[in-house]
C-alpha cells in the first residue's frame, strides 16, 4: 500500500479505571505535516501522544509508523521525540551534555556530535549558552534547549505535549513562530498537542478537535473555523454565536425568527438545524434595503483590534458582534449576515431518548431513578420502554437531593436567547437541558422531569 | 508589646546551655591539664600515640565499610520502595525505617543476645553486622526521599531519548539521587566515628573503636585527655559535614 502516511492510527482505545479516555481513534498523519492535537483538558489528546511516544500501551488498536506496528515497542526503540511539556531537561548536566544526551546514546563518535549539536544550538539560536547549567536559564531558553535535545537525533516524528504552555504570552507568540520556522527548516513530521485554540490555528497544516476521547473534526486550520461540524467545535474554536434554526429548504435558514440565504444544501426541508455565525460576520448597515434584521446594543468593549458588542434583536435573541466600529450602548442598528459566513450544522440530537422499565403503571425506571408518568395505557410492569424527553421539559433543581437523579453540569452553550446544557449524572447518563437559568459548569444539580413531560413507547428490538 | 523576635529568647538559652556551654567546657578541658594549666599536651599525645591513632584508623576504616555495606543495601532497597511498579504502599517504607524509632542500645543487645544463641563468635563481623542493622534505615530514608520525589518525566525523557531502563538507571537516576546518598552518608558515617556501645556489645570489647576510648578516659576520670580526644573526633566530623555540605543540594535528602 503505497501513501504517504508517517503515522496511521487505527481503532485506538485506552481506559484508565473504568473511564474511556480515547474511544475508537482513526486518523492519520502525513510526512510532513505540522499536525495539532486540540481540545480541552482531559479530552484524551495528552493520553493519545504518550501512546504515540510509548509511555502507554493501547488497550486495543494498532499505531502504525511506516506501515508498521509500534505498538509493543519501547520507546527507546521509537524513532520518535518527545518535547516535554515542563521539559524534563537533565539538572545534573549542562546545556551541551542535555543536547548529546541522545546521540551519546547512539555511540555516535564525538566529533560528529559535536557538529550536530552545534549546529542544533545555532538554530535555536543557543550558541553561546552549552556551558550553562539548564537551571540558569530562563523558561524560553529551556524551551529552546528541550526542542535541540529532541531534534538533534533527527526523529521521523517529533512529539510536542504543550510545549509553550509554561511560558508568557509574549514569548509564546514568538516561539510560535519559531517552531514554525523549525518546522518548515527541518521537515520533520511535529504532532503538536494544545488546549490553545488560537495556538492550533497559528500553527498547524492540519487540526484534530477532541473532546471526551473522541475525535470530534479533522481538517485544516480555515476548515475548522469556518465549517465546524458541531456545536462543540464552533464553541470551542473561536467565539461564536450558536443557535437554534430550521432548514426552510436548500440554501434557505431560519434563526432568530429571521429567514436567512445561505450556502448549504442536502439537509432536507424543514429540518431542526443548528445554525453558526461568527462575531465577525455580522455587518451593521444604514442601507434599508440590506438590512437583514434590527437589534439594540446592549453592551461595547473595546478588546483592542476590535470592539466586541453584544445587541439585543427585534425578535428576543442575544448576538455577539465584533466590528472595529463601535455603536454607543441603546443604538438602533441594522443588522446583515452574508450567506457564505451562515454556517449549517445537522443537530446531533433534537430530545433525549432513553431506554427505561416500566415499575407500575405511572412510574418508568430509567437512567437510574424512578420518574413519575402519566399513567400508561397498554403499558404494564416489567415493560421495556423508550423514553423521549424535550430538552426544555427538565427540570433543574439546585440541591442534588431534591432530583430523581443527581449529575452536574458538563458543557454548556449560550444558544442566544436560552442556554443548552449537557448534564452527566452521577450514574454516567448524559440529560440535555435547555433551559433560561444561569448555570455554570460544574455546578450540583438535581434533575426532575414532570410526569407529563415524559413520552414512552413500547421498545421491542 | 513583646517584639517577634523575642520569641526565639527560650531557644536561644536552650542553644547556649545545652550546645554552646558544653563545647566551650569540652574545648576548654581539652587544652588544660589535670591542674587547670594551658596546654596542648593532650592533643599531642593523640598524635604521638600509636594505640590511639590506630583505634582511630580502625575506627575510620570500619565507619567507612559499615557506609559502604549500607549504601550497596540501603539503595536497591529506596529504590524498590520508591518504585510503584513494586509497592504501592507507603506502609512498605514505614515499615523498612520502623526500626529507627527503636532504641538503637535495645537493637544491640538482642542482636548480641542472638549471635550468643546461634554460637556464633563475636568479632569484627558481627561488629560491622550490627552496625549496618542499626545504621541501614538512616541511608534507606533519604535516598528512597530523593527517588520518590524525582520527576518521573526526566527518566521519560531519557528513555525518549533511546537510553534502556538500565542507561536511564545510570545515568538519571543514580545522579539524581546523589543528593540523598549524600545525606544517608553523613547520618550513618559520622555516628559511627564515634560509636562504641555496639562494638562492646558485638565484640565483647574484643575491639575498640575511637568512640570507646573516649568513652575509657571519661569513665576513669582522664577529663582533660578524653575531652582532647572528643575535640578532635568534633573538628573532624564539624569538617567532613562543611566537605559534603558544599554540594548544597545535600539538604534536598531529607533528614538533614
Amino acid at each position: 500500500m503505497a501513501n504517504d502516511y508517517i503515522i496511521d492510527i487505527q481503532h485506538l482505545s485506552k481506559s484508565f479505571g473504568g473511564v474511556k479516555v480515547l474511544d475508537d481513534i482513526n486518523f492519520y498523519i502525513r510526512r510532513g505535516e505540522f499536525i495539532t492535537l486540540l481540545g480541552p483538558s482531559g479530552c484524551g489528546k495528552t493520553t493519545l501522544l504518550r501512546q504515540i511516544a510509548g509511555f502507554i500501551a493501547p488497550d486495543e488498536g494498532k499505531i502504525l509508523l511506516e506501515g508498521k506496528d509500534i505498538s509493543g515497542i519501547p520507546p527507546y526503540e521509537r524513532p520518535l521525540n518527545t518535547v516535554f511539556q515542563r521539559y524534563a531537561l537533565f539538572p545534573h548536566l549542562d546545556v551541551y551534555d542535555n543536547i548529546a544526551f541522545g546521540l551519546k546514546l547512539q555511540k555516535l563518535p564525538a566529533d560528529e556530535i559535536q557538529k550536530r549539536v552545534k549546529r542544533m544550538l545555532k538554530m535555536v539560536s543557543m550558541t553561546d549558552y552549552e556551558d550553562r547549567s539548564v537551571d540558569s536559564l530562563s523558561g524560553g531558553q529551556q524551551q529552546r534547549v528541550a526542542i535541540a535535545r529532541a531534534l538533534v537525533n533527527y526523529p521521523k516524528v517529533l512529539l510536542l505535549d504543550e510545549p509553550l504552555a509554561a511560558l508568557d504570552l509574549k514569548m509564546r507568540k514568538d516561539m510560535q513562530l519559531e517552531l514554525k520556522e523549525i518546522h518548515r527548516k527541518m521537515g520533520i513530521t511535529f504532532i503538536y498537542v494544545t488546549h490553545d485554540q488560537e495556538e492550533a490555528l497559528t500553527l498547524s497544516d492540519t487540526i484534530v478537535v477532541m473532546n471526551e476521547g473522541k475525535i470530534q473534526q479533522i481538517g485544516t486550520p480555515i476548515d475548522i473555523y469556518n465549517e465546524p461540524v458541531n456545536c462543540f467545535v464552533a464553541d470551542f474554536i473561536g467565539e461564536s454565536n450558536i443557535l437554534k434554526g430550521r432548514m426552510i429548504r436548500d440554501r434557505r435558514v431560519a434563526f432568530i425568527k429571521h429567514q436567512f440565504d445561505c450556502v448549504d444544501e442536502g439537509f432536507g426541508e424543514d429540518v431542526p438545524v443548528d445554525v453558526v455565525v461568527r462575531p465577525e460576520d455580522i455587518y451593521f448597515t444604514t442601507d434599508p434595503a440590506k438590512c437583514q434584521f434590527k437589534a439594540k446594543v446592549n453592551s461595547c468593549i473595546f478588546k483592542g483590534v476590535h470592539y466586541e458588542m453584544w445587541v439585543d434583536t427585534d425578535t428576543g435573541y442575544e448576538l455577539m458582534i465584533q466590528d472595529y466600529d463601535p455603536y454607543e450602548v441603546g443604538t438602533e442598528v441594522m443588522l446583515y449576515i452574508d450567506p457564505d459566513d451562515i454556517q449549517v450544522m445537522h443537530k446531533e440530537r433534537t430530545r433525549n431518548v432513553y431506554d427505561g422499565k416500566m415499575v407500575d403503571e405511572s412510574h418508568v425506571e430509567m437512567m437510574g431513578g424512578v420518574f413519575e408518568c402519566e399513567p400508561q395505557e397498554g403499558l404494564a410492569e416489567g415493560d421495556e420502554v423508550r423514553a423521549e424527553i424535550r430538552f426544555e421539559d427538565v427540570d433543574l433543581l439546585d440541591h442534588q437531593e431534591d432530583g430523581v437523579v443527581a449529575g452536574e453540569v458538563h458543557f454548556l452553550l449560550y444558544k442566544g436567547n436560552h442556554y443548552h446544557l449537557t448534564i452527566l449524572t452521577d450514574e454516567g447518563y448524559h440529560i440535555w437541558v435547555d433551559t433560561n437559568d444561569i448555570w455554570d459548569k460544574g455546578d450540583l444539580v438535581g434533575v426532575n422531569i414532570a410526569p407529563g413531560a415524559i413520552k414512552l413507547s413500547k421498545r421491542n428490538d | 508589646m513583646i517584639k517577634r523576635s523575642h520569641w526565639s529568647i527560650p531557644y536561644i538559652i536552650f542553644m547556649v546551655v545545652f550546645v554552646v556551654l558544653p563545647l566551650l567546657l569540652i574545648v576548654m578541658y581539652a587544652f588544660q591539664d589535670g591542674n587547670g594549666h594551658f596546654t596542648f599536651a593532650n592533643i599531642t599525645r593523640f598524635f604521638t600515640d600509636k594505640d590511639s591513632l590506630s583505634t582511630f584508623a580502625l575506627s575510620l576504616e570500619i565507619a567507612i565499610e559499615n557506609t559502604l555495606i549500607c549504601i550497596l543495601l540501603g539503595y536497591p532497597a529506596a529504590w524498590i520502595l520508591s518504585n510503584k511498579d513494586y509497592n504501592r504502599s507507603a506502609v512498605t517504607a514505614v515499615l523498612f525505617i520502623m526500626p529507627m524509632w527503636i532504641n538503637a542500645l535495645m537493637r544491640t543487645l538482642a542482636t548480641a543476645e542472638l549471635f550468643n544463641v546461634l554460637g556464633i563468635t563475636l568479632g569484627k563481623g558481627t561488629l560491622l553486622f550490627g552496625m549496618v542493622y542499626d545504621y541501614i534505615p538512616f541511608m534507606i530514608y533519604p535516598i528512597y526521599n530523593t527517588l520518590s520525589r524525582m520527576d518521573k518525566s526526566y527518566a521519560e525523557a531519557a528513555e525518549d531519548l533511546g537510553a534502556t531502563p538500565w542507561k536511564v538507571f545510570w545515568k538519571i537516576t543514580v545522579p539524581l539521587s546523589l543528593p540523598g546518598v549524600m545525606s544517608g552518608v553523613l547520618m550513618v558515617f559520622m555516628p559511627t566515628v564515634s560509636t562504641f556501645a555496639i562494638s562492646e556489645f558485638l565484640t565483647n570489647n574484643k575491639i575498640k573503636l575511637f568512640g570507646t576510648i573516649i568513652q575509657e578516659n571519661i569513665n576513669s576520670s582522664m577529663w582533660n585527655y578524653g575531652a582532647a580526644l572528643a575535640f578532635i573526633m568534633l573538628l573532624i566530623i564539624g569538617i567532613s559535614t562543611l566537605f559534603m555540605n558544599n554540594d548544597e543540594k545535600a539538604a534536598e535528602g531529607g533528614l538533614i
